[in-house]
C-alpha cells in the first residue's frame, strides 16, 4: 500500500494539552491510580481467591460450565431419549451413547450406556444447548480430579449420581420437558 | 586487609540477599498494584520433615530460595551457534562490574574506635578513594560491554538488535547522568561520595532541594541506566523478545537478572547519597566526622531506610508509567535531558558565584538561593515542554507523493 492510496484514512493525532506536554502532571495522575490500587489491596480487597482454603463464589451456579450430569424425571428414570443430538453437537467428540428401545410406554428409545470422557471435554456447553429434553446439564462442580484416565470417563451411573448429588443445590432448569412428568 | 575482606563479605552477602528479597518484594508490589495477592505460599515446608507438622507460609519469604533453586536446576542450554567464550564471559562481566561499583559506595558513615579496632572504621570497602564517582562511572560503562557481548555472542539477530538498542540507550543516558552529578561536584568540590554526604550534612540542605533540576535529570537518567520502566527497552519483556539475553537460560540468565537488580540498587544508593543527604537526617544523625555508637548505627539505619524508599518508588513507577517509544527515548535523552542538565550546571555555577560574591551566609540567603533554583527548574521544565521535542510525527506524509518521499530519504 502506497502513501497516496485513496483507501488510507488519515487520522490526525489528538493534540497534547498543557499537562500532557509537561508530562509530570500526567505522571502524578498515574501514580495516584497506582497508590489507590495498592491501598485497596493492602486493605484486603484483592480479587484473588486463595483456592484451597477459600471456595470460589459463583454469581450464578446454574450457568457455570463444570462436570456434566444426566437428569432424572419424576419417576427416577433417566430423562435422556437417546436422540444423539448432544453427541452430534459435541465439538470434542467425547460423548458416546448406545441407544436401545425403551421399556417404557412414553418414549421410543433410551440410552443403554452413556459415557462422557471428561478429559476430552472442553466444557463448551454445546451438549446442554442441543438436548431437546434438557437431560444433560453442566453443573458447577469445578474441582474434578482423578488418578487415571479411565476414572475420568464417566458412565451413565456416575452421571446420574452427579445429578443426585447436585439436584438440591442446582435445580433442573426445565423439569417439565420430555418424557412423563 | 582482614577488615576489607570482612566488609566485602558483608556487602556481597547483603547485596545478594537484598537482591533476592527485592525480587520477592517487586512481585508482591506488582500483585498489590494489580489487585492480586502475589506469591505468599512458599515458606518453611515442615511437612516434608514430619508428616504431622504443618507447612509454615511466612508470607512467601521462602520464594527467593525456591526461585534460586529453580534457576540453578533448570537446563542451562548453550545454543550451538554461539561464541562459547564470549557467551560465558558476558554475564560474568556484567555481574562483576555491577558488584565492583559497591567498592566505593559507602553503606554507612563511620564506626567509632575502641570496640572493634583502635582506628575508626569507615563503612566503605575502599575508604579514602578520593575519586569514588569516577570509579562508579567507569564501572557502569563496563556494564554496557556485558550487554553488547551478550547480544553479539548469541549470534542471533534479535539478541543483537536488543544489544544495539540497549547500548544506544545506556550510552545516551550516561551524558545526563554525568551532567546531573556535575552540579553536585561543583557545589562540594569533591568526587568523594563521603565528602559529598558530609557537605550536605553540614549545611542541612540536601542537594535535591538546592539543585532540583540536577536532581530530576539525574533521577531520570538513573532510571534509564538501571533499565527500569519507563526505560526498559533493553528487555521489553512484553513485546520485543527479551533483548540481549534472549539466548540465555539457567544460571547465566540469573546472573544477568541479578546484575540488573544490582544496577537498580546502585542507582538508589547514588540517588540517596548525591541528592538526599546519604546518612544524614535532621536532628537525628548529627553532622560531625566522629559520631558515637548510637549515631553511627542511626546513620546506617537512616541510609538504609532512604534507599529502601527509593527502591519502593522504583517499583511503583514500573506500574504507573508506560514505556517510551525508542525515538522518544532518544529524543528525551538528547533534546530534553541534555539541555536541562546544561541549564542546571550553569544555574548551580551562577548561584554559587553569586553567594560567594555577596559574602552573605545567613539562612535567608540559603532560602533565596533555593527559591531561585526552584524557579529556574520550573521555568526550564515548562519551556522544554512547550518546545515539545517528544512530539514526533513518524507517519508517511499524505501530502507528498511517493517519489518525493523517496527523494527525502
Ligand atoms: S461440554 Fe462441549 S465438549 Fe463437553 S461434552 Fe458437552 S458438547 Fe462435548
Ligand atoms: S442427552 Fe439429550 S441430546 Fe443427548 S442423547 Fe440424551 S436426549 Fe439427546
Amino acid at each position: 500500500m502506497k502513501a497516496d492510496d485513496p483507501n488510507i484514512k488519515w487520522v490526525e493525532e489528538p493534540k497534547l494539552g498543557l499537562s500532557g506536554k509537561m508530562y509530570a502532571p500526567m505522571f502524578v495522575q498515574g501514580l495516584a491510580t497506582t497508590f489507590k490500587h495498592l491501598k485497596n489491596s493492602l486493605q484486603g480487597k484483592a480479587v484473588t481467591v486463595s483456592y484451597p482454603e477459600q471456595e470460589p463464589q459463583f454469581d450464578n451456579p446454574l450457568i457455570y460450565r463444570g462436570v456434566h450430569r444426566l437428569n432424572k424425571d419424576s419417576q427416577g428414570r433417566v430423562k435422556c431419549v437417546a436422540c444423539f443430538l448432544c453427541a452430534t453437537a459435541c465439538p470434542a467428540h467425547c460423548i458416546d451413547i448406545i441407544g436401545i428401545e425403551s421399556p417404557w410406554e412414553d418414549r421410543e428409545k433410551y440410552p443403554e450406556s452413556f459415557t462422557i470422557d471428561e478429559l476430552r471435554c472442553i466444557y463448551c456447553g454445546m451438549c446442554e444447548e442441543a438436548c431437546p429434553v434438557d437431560a444433560i446439564e453442566l453443573t458447577s462442580l469445578y474441582n474434578l480430579t482423578g488418578r487415571s484416565r479411565e476414572e475420568m470417563i464417566f458412565d451413565k451411573e456416575k452421571l446420574l449420581s452427579v445429578y443426585d448429588a447436585t439436584k438440591d443445590t442446582e435445580p433442573m432448569r426445565s423439569p417439565g420437558m420430555g418424557g412423563a412428568v | 586487609m582482614i577488615e576489607a575482606l570482612i566488609k566485602i563479605a558483608i556487602v556481597i552477602g547483603g547485596l545478594m540477599t537484598a537482591a533476592a528479597y527485592f525480587v520477592l518484594l517487586e512481585r508482591r508490589m506488582a500483585a498489590w498494584v494489580q489487585d492480586r495477592v502475589g506469591p505468599n505460599r512458599v515458606g518453611a515446608p515442615l511437612s516434608q520433615l514430619n508428616k504431622s507438622w504443618k507447612d509454615l507460609r511466612l508470607f512467601g519469604l521462602g520464594q527467593p530460595a525456591a526461585d534460586g533453586v529453580k534457576f540453578i536446576l533448570k537446563e542451562e542450554y548453550t545454543p550451538a551457534h554461539v561464541d562459547k567464550r564470549l557467551f560465558v564471559l558476558a554475564p560474568i562481566s556484567i555481574l562483576v562490574a555491577a558488584l565492583a561499583t559497591f567498592a566505593v559506595i559507602p553503606f554507612g558513615s563511620i564506626l567509632p574506635p575502641g570496640l572493634l579496632s583502635d582506628e575508626p572504621i569507615a563503612l566503605v570497602i575502599s575508604p579514602g578513594a578520593g575519586v569514588g564517582m569516577l570509579v562508579v562511572f567507569a564501572l557502569s560503562s563496563i556494564a554496557v560491554y556485558g550487554v553488547i557481548l551478550g547480544g553479539w555472542a548469541s549470534n542471533n539477530k534479535y539478541s543483537f538488535l536488543g544489544a544495539l538498542r540497549s547500548s544506544a540507550q545506556l550510552i545516551a543516558y550516561e551524558l545526563p547522568l554525568g551532567l546531573g552529578i556535575l552540579g553536585v561536584i561543583l557545589a562540594t568540590g569533591s568526587l568523594d561520595l563521603d565528602k559529598i554526604i558530609s557537605a550536605q550534612a553540614e549545611t542541612g540542605w540536601w542537594f535535591a532541594f538546592t539543585q532540583p533540576l540536577g536532581f530530576f535529570v539525574f533521577f531520570v537518567a538513573a532510571f534509564a541506566e538501571a533499565a527500569r520502566l519507563p526505560f526498559d527497552l533493553p528487555e521489553c519483556e512484553q513485546e520485543l523478545i527479551g533483548g540481549y539475553h534472549t539466548e540465555y537460560s539457567g544460571i547465566k540468565l540469573l546472573l544477568f537478572l541479578v546484575a540488573e537488580f544490582l544496577h537498580m540498587i546502585a542507582a538508589s544508593f547514588l540517588i540517596v547519597m548525591l541528592f538526599f543527604g546519604g546518612w544524614h537526617f535532621w536532628f537525628i544523625t548529627g553532622a560531625d566526622a566522629n559520631p558515637g555508637w548510637v549515631q553511627a548505627i542511626l546513620r546506617v539505619a537512616v541510609l538504609m531506610t532512604k534507599i529502601f524508599l527509593v527502591i519502593l518508588f522504583f517499583m511503583l513507577v514500573r506500574w504507573s508509567w508506560p514505556r517510551f517509544r525508542f525515538d522518544q527515548l532518544m529524543a528525551f535523552a538528547w533534546k530534553v535531558m541534555l539541555p536541562l542538565g546544561l541549564i542546571n550546571f550553569v544555574a548551580v555555577a551562577a548561584i554559587d558565584q553569586f553567594r560567594t560574591i555577596s559574602g552573605n551566609t545567613s539562612p535567608g540567603m540559603d532560602l533565596l538561593c533555593v527559591a531561585v533554583a526552584w524557579v529556574i527548574c520550573i521555568v526550564a521544565w515548562v519551556g522544554i515542554s512547550f518546545a515539545g521535542p517528544l512530539v514526533a510525527d513518524n507517519r508517511p506524509r499524505a501530502d507528498l507523493n511517493p517519489f518525493d518521499i523517496d527523494s527525502q530519504i
